[in-house]
């Protein structure tokens, strides 16, 4: 039985994998409007696409796509549920 | 108590909010999320007849249309798009205190029949505001594309307000919308909102702080948000109430002695 | 019966017991927010059914080629250059069609005026000032307007604007400021005052501001007549007859991105200096494609832009014709005021590639983007009231015969491109600052750029026995 926890930074998972929020680590306004999108702690994410240029990474968050850039997707703690 | 025909009222619309209503007319405020089709909905109520300016001291965007249904007329608000009324933009708060404070007959909160969940969380927010609520569910066209359906009867009876089903690109569902609006603004449909279900923590809370706020705000505002709000440190919504409040709480400190 | 007089609480003490909880239980802001989403779960779950397709959206394959490597940009560039080559070329006729229009107005004014037997002066001032001026910039300004805005609406209808600013955030981000500018330098396009007031798409205001002062980097509608006639005459004309449009095609694309590398510079100067700080976060919602009502967006951006061109044309075009109509009309001894200006300004203008007219014209032109050249061809003909030119060609002559050369195209396309906002602009940045210092630095920091590019331009040119 593995009980080894998956917690990773949200910026870490791949296109097509799906996650669930554990914990948000930013501050102020940044804070409240991911919060006020939805992204609260237990809810599940998928990472659907990336920028051509590579960052900023849109995820799809309680039906919406939502996109992030990778240093404050950094900051958000999930914990992977689907690898694709 | 419908307070379309007050003096007073008129009078906070046209000094604080910078809106004009003739004698008789309905307010209606219109909020939703962004990217809903709030705007097709407006359009579609309001037809030519809107002007779009500037909320006063604020660089936010202010669209007021008229339209009259069966004897009544009424002027439609257009709050900004939000995700959330807790208030920490411009956008939010002007949204938060024209709802609270500025007391329009009926509020029209409009949601995206795509993604219901995260827009309940603003219908969900504005109930706990004002009972005088309608849920219009929109686009929903766009869901039937998705496969996606929703029972519309099932979701009144969860919110305990009118939910209206509309594609308003289509012009279906609009004279629901308008006969829901009536009704509630002329107070012949009373709606019951579903409260809010909070964590014990939070509960606690709000019923160690909600005695204090119902004697000092009375019957102004509803006192369980008033004590999330102040919970949250919304300093914001401290500076609204004692800005738009100052006359009543004059006239509640008299009322106190005779106890 | 007693009556107990209780003392009366305070919002204060109310909010320090609140805030007693709030100290004691440091996230309950977030715990509200949660148990509000846990609730809408709880309604939300039961009351809607959803048949999963295993096949992938239209709007996930859309996205796929409009976000893709490969794709991406071009299609993008594509999009955009496509709505900027119709918006000036579909301009054309109507602006012919409504100037012809209101120029044969003017030619019944006149014999009115005539009639009633008014002083020249006045009739000058009115006819051959006001509503020549008013004229000009309605026939200049409104089919643009009324072809770009509708056409962007169109765009933001659809539901790809944000993945424009999806596509580009990662550019910005370098410079400290936020991917939606974009967004304001395509609006700036159309019009910047308008552009100016699409900043409020920009959540940061270091990075709203940041916006709003680049914002005239981008070359109005105004402009772009201006624009491609100086290309088409004088780089265009360097080349045979068939390449000309196609050469002064390159020579505006050059331009526009010449514009849009600075803007990149300035944003990214502005956040190292005065307006220093962090990246702020981009949260970009990317809604679904949706299909845009193509009848209400046409109809309701005709009017609103009708409307605007209308008030803008009346408020400040008016009053600028008349003020030029006097200036060229008064004489001191031989030489009319604008005459004496432009001599007092030759130096200045010669530095930087100019001339005293040109630069004149330009400064005239504050008001109104759109009448610098009709300022200047009144002031080089001495005609005492704004002109036009019939075809490129007599344009050609009457510019060489004041001396112009290749060099002074460049420096004058260059000044146009770089130079001071028009009036509207600075006005609309005022209201959305509110402060009168920002203000300024939007109308400074052009102007400055301007004359230092110019400078240089001119000077090395010179240096190196170019011209």
């Amino acid at each position: 039985m593995n009980t080894m926890s998956t917690n990773m930074p949200l910026s870490a998972i791949g296109i097509g994998s799906m996650c669930q929020v554990v914990s948000l680590n930013l501050e102020g306004l940044l804070r409240r409007r991911i919060l006020d999108l939805g992204m609260v702690p237990g809810t599940p994410v998928q990472c659907i696409r990336k920028s051509p240029a590579g960052d900023p990474v849109a995820y799809l968050v309680r039906d919406t796509l939502i996109a992030l850039r990778s240093e404050d997707a950094s900051q958000i703690t999930v914990n992977l549920t689907k690898e694709f | 108590m419908t307070n379309a025909n007050t003096e007073e009222h008129r009078k906070i619309l046209r000094e604080h909010f910078g809106i004009t209503t003739s004698q008789g007319q309905f307010t209606v405020a219109l909020a939703g999320n962004p990217n809903v089709g709030k705007s097709t909905v407006f359009n579609a109520l309001t037809g030519l007849h809107q002007h779009t300016g500037n909320w006063p001291g604020k660089t936010v965007d202010n669209a007021q249309g008229n339209f009259t249904y069966l004897d009544r007329s009424f002027l439609m608000v257009d709050l900004p798009g939000t995700y959330s009324i807790l208030a920490h933009t411009v956008e939010e708060q002007v949204a938060r205190d024209f709802i609270c404070f500025g007391k329009p007959d009926a509020t029209l909160v409009v949601l995206d029949a795509t993604c219901l969940e995260r827009n309940l969380n603003l219908a969900l927010q504005v109930m706990e505001i004002t009972p005088k609520i309608i849920v219009c569910v929109n686009l929903m066209d766009e869901a039937e594309k998705k496969n996606i359906k929703i029972d519309i009867s099932a979701l009144q009876k969860e919110l305990g307000v009118p939910v209206i089903a509309t594609a308003a690109r289509n012009g279906k569902g609009l004279d629901d919308l308008r006969q829901g609006l009536y009704e509630m603004s002329t107070g012949s449909c009373i709606a019951v909102p579903r409260q809010i279900k909070y964590s014990p923590e939070v509960e606690n809370a709000i019923q160690q702080l909600m005695p204090n706020i119902s004697r000092l705000i009375g019957p102004n505002l509803n006192p369980r948000w008033v004590a999330l709000r102040l919970l949250d440190g919304d300093q914001t919504f401290i500076k609204s109430i004692t800005h738009y409040l100052d006359l009543n709480l004059h006239l509640t400190g008299l009322q106190e002695v005779a106890v | 019966m007693n009556a107990t007089i209780k003392p009366m609480i305070t919002l204060e003490e109310i909010c320090t017991e609140a805030e007693n909880f709030r100290l004691s239980n440091p996230n309950i802001g977030d715990k509200i927010v949660s148990d509000i989403y846990a609730n809408a779960e709880a309604i939300a779950r039961p009351a809607i059914t959803k048949k999963i397709s295993e096949k992938r959206s239209w709007d996930h394959r859309l996205d796929d080629i409009l976000t893709s490597r490969l794709f991406g940009y071009p299609i993008m560039l594509l999009l955009l250059s496509a709505i900027f080559w119709i918006t000036i070329t579909g301009a054309n006729i109507p602006s012919e069609m409504i100037a012809n229009t209101l120029f044969a107005f003017q030619d019944q004014l006149l014999t009115w005026f005539e009639m009633t037997g008014a002083p020249d002066w006045l009739t000058g001032v009115l006819v051959l000032g006001m509503y020549r001026g008013l004229a000009w910039v309605v026939a200049v300004m409104l089919p643009p307007m009324a072809i770009f805005f509708p056409l962007f609406t169109l765009l933001e209808d659809l539901g790809y604007l944000p993945r424009v600013a999806f596509n580009l955030d990662n550019m910005f981000k370098r410079c400290h400021a936020c991917g939606k500018q974009i967004l304001t330098m395509c609006m700036g396009f159309g019009c910047n005052a308008a552009g100016v007031i699409s900043c409020r798409i920009i959540d940061s205001p270091r990075e709203r501001l940041i916006a709003i002062l680049t914002n005239n980097f981008v070359p109005c509608n105004g402009r772009f007549p201006t624009l491609i006639a100086i290309a088409t005459i004088f780089v265009g004309g360097m080349f045979i007859s068939e390449l000309q449009t196609a050469v002064a095609a390159v020579v505006i694309t050059c331009l526009v991105m010449l514009g849009i590398l600075v803007t990149f510079a300035v944003s990214w100067a502005l956040s190292h200096t005065i307006l220093q700080g962090e990246a702020s976060s981009l949260v970009l919602e990317l809604p679904p494609y949706r299909k845009p009502q193509l009848g209400p967006i046409f109809y309701r951006s005709l009017i609103d832009r009708t409307i605007f061109v209308l008030k803008r044309a009346v408020i400040m075009a008016a009053p600028a014709g008349a003020i030029t109509w006097i200036l060229a009309n008064t004489y001191i001894g031989e030489i009319s005021i604008i005459g004496h200006l432009a001599a007092w300004l030759q130096p200045l203008g010669y530095a930087i590639g100019l001339d005293g007219f040109i630069l004149l014209a330009f400064i005239l032109g504050l008001p109104a983007n759109e009448i610098v050249v009709p300022i200047l061809l009144m002031s080089y003909l001495s005609t005492g009231q704004m002109m036009d030119f019939d075809s490129l060609e007599e344009l050609r002559n009457i510019l060489i015969s004041h001396n112009w050369t290749w060099l002074t195209a460049i420096c004058t396309m260059l000044f146009c491109l770089l130079h001071w906002p028009c009036t509207t602009t600075l006005l609309s940045a005022y209201k959305e600052t509110g402060s009168k210092k920002w203000t300024f630095l939007t109308f400074m920091i052009p102007t400055a750029i301007a004359f230092i590019v110019c400078f240089l331009v001119a000077q090395s040119t010179r240096l190196l026995n170019l011209v």
